[in-house]
């Protein structure tokens, strides 16, 4: 890892900065952003174009591929960009080593548990096992 | 600054809220109908909207400034004049949007 000594910008600041590494973790972020973008859009336009919004309709949208895959891909992108936006917070403002530590596991278990529960039940709902 | 500042609290707020309502929602819906109307009554309940209202705000207040972000890291927009313009129109841009989400999801716009 270098610490000032590169020639390039990138180079001179990598190592440095709050987390001390994090190249990838912020590339990461960025494209995981133009994802959620589109996603996100989505989401909206589909929820204001559904018919009515009770449990019947919303479950025959997800049922379809057209739904389950583009909210399956929002609920992967969505706890990842949100894992990676909130460990930012945590480097800021968590200076202890061990505290940080502790909070990033945390972070990592909640993102991963919300982001199983809420497969579950897009998995549920697709392959058709409630009416 | 203050849509800087906003960008974290609304990305933190879309994060914790925001994703467990998601997930809540979807494993409603997947759960029964007992499930979702206890859902739905939390969602409609004068608290709930206020708490929706809110996360759709906070969704489009962190679209909009994120796409401002993507802006500024190509190195662009950093003129004080258009920064600042860009900066204010994320918040007019997402104020509007919400209203008109909420206008029509309420059926007032109808």
């Amino acid at each position: 890892m270098s610490r000032g000594e590169s020639a390039t910008p990138l180079g001179r600041v990598r190592g440095l900065g709050s987390a001390h590494n994090g190249g990838e973790h912020w590339l990461t972020e960025r494209v995981t952003s133009i994802a959620l973008l589109f996603l996100g859009t989505w989401l909206v336009a589909s929820l204001l174009l559904i018919p009515q919004l009770d449990q019947r309709t919303l479950i025959e949208w997800l049922r379809a591929p057209s739904g389950a895959i583009p909210m399956a891909l929002l609920i992967i992108f969505g706890f990842r960009h949100a894992l990676d936006g909130v460990k930012v917070v945590v480097d800021d403002y968590v200076h202890e080593e061990g505290s940080r530590f502790a909070w990033n596991t945390l972070l990592l278990f909640l993102a991963i548990g919300g982001a199983a529960i809420a497969l579950f039940a897009v998995a549920r709902i697709a392959f058709g096992a409630i009416a | 600054m203050v849509v800087s500042i906003l960008h974290r609290a609304t990305g933190v707020a879309l994060s914790f809220a925001g994703l467990g309502i998601l997930a809540w929602w979807l494993f409603a819906l997947s759960n029964g109908p007992e499930a979702y109307s206890t859902f739905t009554k939390a969602a409609t309940h004068p608290l709930g909207l206020v708490v929706l209202i809110g996360i759709s705000w906070s969704f489009f207040q962190h679209l909009l400034s994120g796409i401002r972000h993507l802006v500024m890291d190509s190195g662009a927009a950093f003129e004080l004049g258009v920064n600042k313009t860009f900066a204010i129109l994320t918040i007019v841009g997402s104020v509007l949007l919400t209203a008109a989400l909420w206008f029509y999801l309420l059926g007032v716009a109808k």
